[in-house]
């Protein structure tokens, strides 16, 4: 499904600067909204070419930690740098993923429309240049959508519109991928080839995963954070008694979903 | 039909309304296929009902200090940027209060604009010309601001249509690369407070919001891009109001209500033409 050939764009950019070896360094952080303490002290770092997943349940603080890793949000207390500079100042080499469902699936806008905005910042006079163009080309030749150009983002499957927002962050050309559960809206038959995308992707550049789906966890990760308003780190494979401790408080967990896919078994396995 | 054409040969006063009303029409094609697109029909008609109380108050103080350079017009202007403003604002920082200002923008400057209409002194204001809108009291000089206007909103809708378009898909995202998209959609709203005053010569303030609205709405039923949907909305509106004119002159009716059917009765067939051919 990636295109390799194509890839030496983001391979280049990801060889050429090691002059910073910690892409991510978050030290103290705390953040409250109102009284409520969402993290407590949470302190991590992430070397480049690392590939983390953060877990943890709902209300943990996972969304609030990436916010404040993009500069969206300002901690109420710590320290964040990323790629050597704030967060607001690095965002630009940050290609950020968020989860397709939360967009209008009405929108009338194309799929190369939406991958160049990962080059808004380049417009000049209104327009985007040919240099703009081409490198959109390829990062939708990359996760292998260059069919769907010029397809309506109303039209495309779950998970072509998910692969399309992973082509607008590689259009930025980052140094770091952060992708917010991108397997939540896609079907299992896609995941594979889903996942697949992200290996290659994995080899070039330093992602941060947030996840439900420890099978994700499992097949991109170099080790997991889990957040739940503090926050731990742990080597892989997770066993299943630090799961339960991570997702104390009841939630539905999907894991070993594709293995008993594979086997025919349908259902969820709840982990409470 | 032959009539009108000939009145229009023969009466300075339709000639201005034709040209007034498709230069206009320029504005509502691109402005309201975001409005469409964005889904915010309910600001529009909150700043098209607010213009009431900018016209107000621009008859009193004209009237009580006699300043002629004080227009009602230029009062609608001023109380439309204000009102897309405030609610632009608190859309941004407190979006659980969007509802409530919108309503009180949409109720206070309606009330203020009856209340200083009814203490200007001088003869009665002609209230229906603009809440129904009076085409037929366009002059030249309101052509030319009207040209001056439309054209000023396509080209700064020209030169930010990409960051405009990002900002109303993912506001998130366009400020992840550095884009104010604050200020965007602040401008968005300002293009908007803008057509909606060319529109009140036209349909009145009353029925501006669909003339924003339905054009742009019956484009995107039939296409999913939004450039080819603001020239659908923009051909669509341009043949409205030439036809809704010329009808409104051959039958002797106001034009603004008449505008507005026909393009109330396109988009109908449009969706029904949609809902009955067969799904391929």
């Amino acid at each position: 499904m990636v295109a390799t050939q194509t890839g030496e764009r983001w391979n280049a950019a990801f060889v050429s600067d090691m002059s910073t070896p910690t892409s991510i360094v978050v030290h103290g952080v705390t953040h409250r909204f109102g009284k409520s303490t969402v993290l407590e002290d949470v302190s991590f770092s992430i070397e480049d070419g690392e590939s983390i997943c953060m877990i943890g349940p709902n209300g943990g603080g996972k969304s609030t930690l990436l916010r404040i890793l993009l500069g969206l949000l300002e901690p109420s207390e710590g320290r964040v740098e990323v790629l050597g500079q704030s967060p607001r100042e690095a965002c630009r080499s940050i290609g950020y993923v968020p989860q397709s469902i939360r967009f209008d699936p009405l929108f009338p806008i194309s799929a190369l429309e939406i991958v160049l905005m990962g080059r808004l910042d380049r417009v000049r006079w209104g327009r985007y240049s040919r240099t703009c163009r081409t490198v959109a080309r390829e990062a939708l030749a990359t996760m292998g959508l260059s069919d769907c150009e010029h397809r309506p983002f109303a039209q495309l499957s779950g998970g072509q519109r998910q692969r399309v927002l992973i082509a607008r962050a590689l259009a930025a050309e980052p140094r770091i991928l952060l992708l917010d559960e991108p397997t939540a809206n896609i079907d299992l038959s896609v995941e594979e080839q889903f996942l697949d995308s992200l290996q290659e992707l994995r080899r070039r550049m330093t992602i941060l995963l947030v996840t439900h789906d420890l099978d994700v966890v499992e097949e991109m990760g170099d080790s997991v954070l889990c957040v739940n308003r503090r926050l731990h780190r742990h080597s892989l494979p997770l066993s299943p008694e630090t799961v339960t401790e991570i997702f104390r408080g009841g939630r539905r967990l999907e894991h070993d979903r594709r293995t008993r896919h594979r086997q025919g078994d349908h259902s969820n396995c709840v982990h409470e | 039909m032959t009539e009108f054409f000939d009145a229009l040969r023969q009466v300075p006063l339709l000639r201005y309304a034709l040209f007034a009303g498709i230069f206009s029409s320029l504005a509502f094609g691109v402005v309201g296929s975001f409005v469409v697109t964005r889904r915010i029909g309910y600001i529009a008609a909150a700043i098209a009902h607010s213009i009431l109380g900018g016209i107000g108050i621009a008859i009193f103080l004209s009237r009580t200090f006699e300043i002629p350079w004080i227009t009602p017009m230029g009062g609608a202007f001023v109380a439309a940027v204000v009102s897309a403003l405030i609610i632009g604002l608190v859309s941004l920082r407190a979006k659980e209060r969007e509802d409530t200002i919108i309503g009180a923008i949409w109720a206070f400057g309606m009330a203020v604009g009856l209340i200083f209409i009814h203490f200007s002194p001088g003869p009665g204001v002609a209230m229906e010309s603009f809440i129904f809108g009076n085409i037929l009291l366009t002059s030249a000089n309101d052509v030319i601001t009207t040209a001056l206007l439309s054209g000023v909103v396509l080209v700064v809708t020209a030169f930010s249509y990409h960051k405009l378009v990002a900002v109303c898909f993912d506001e998130e995202f366009a400020r992840l690369r550095g884009i104010r998209s604050e200020l965007y959609y602040l401008l968005l709203l300002v293009l908007l407070a803008v057509s909606i005053v060319l529109l009140v010569r036209l349909t009145g303030i009353i029925l501006s919001i669909a003339l924003i609205v339905l054009p742009a709405a019956t484009g995107a039923r039939l296409s999913m891009r939004l450039w080819v949907i603001m020239i659908l909305a923009t051909l669509l509106c341009l043949s409205y109001t030439v036809t809704g004119l010329a009808a409104s002159f051959v039958l002797e009716m106001p034009t603004g209500p008449v505008i507005v059917v026909i393009a109330a009765a396109v988009y109908a067939l449009v969706l029904g033409w949609q809902k009955l051919r067969p799904q391929s």
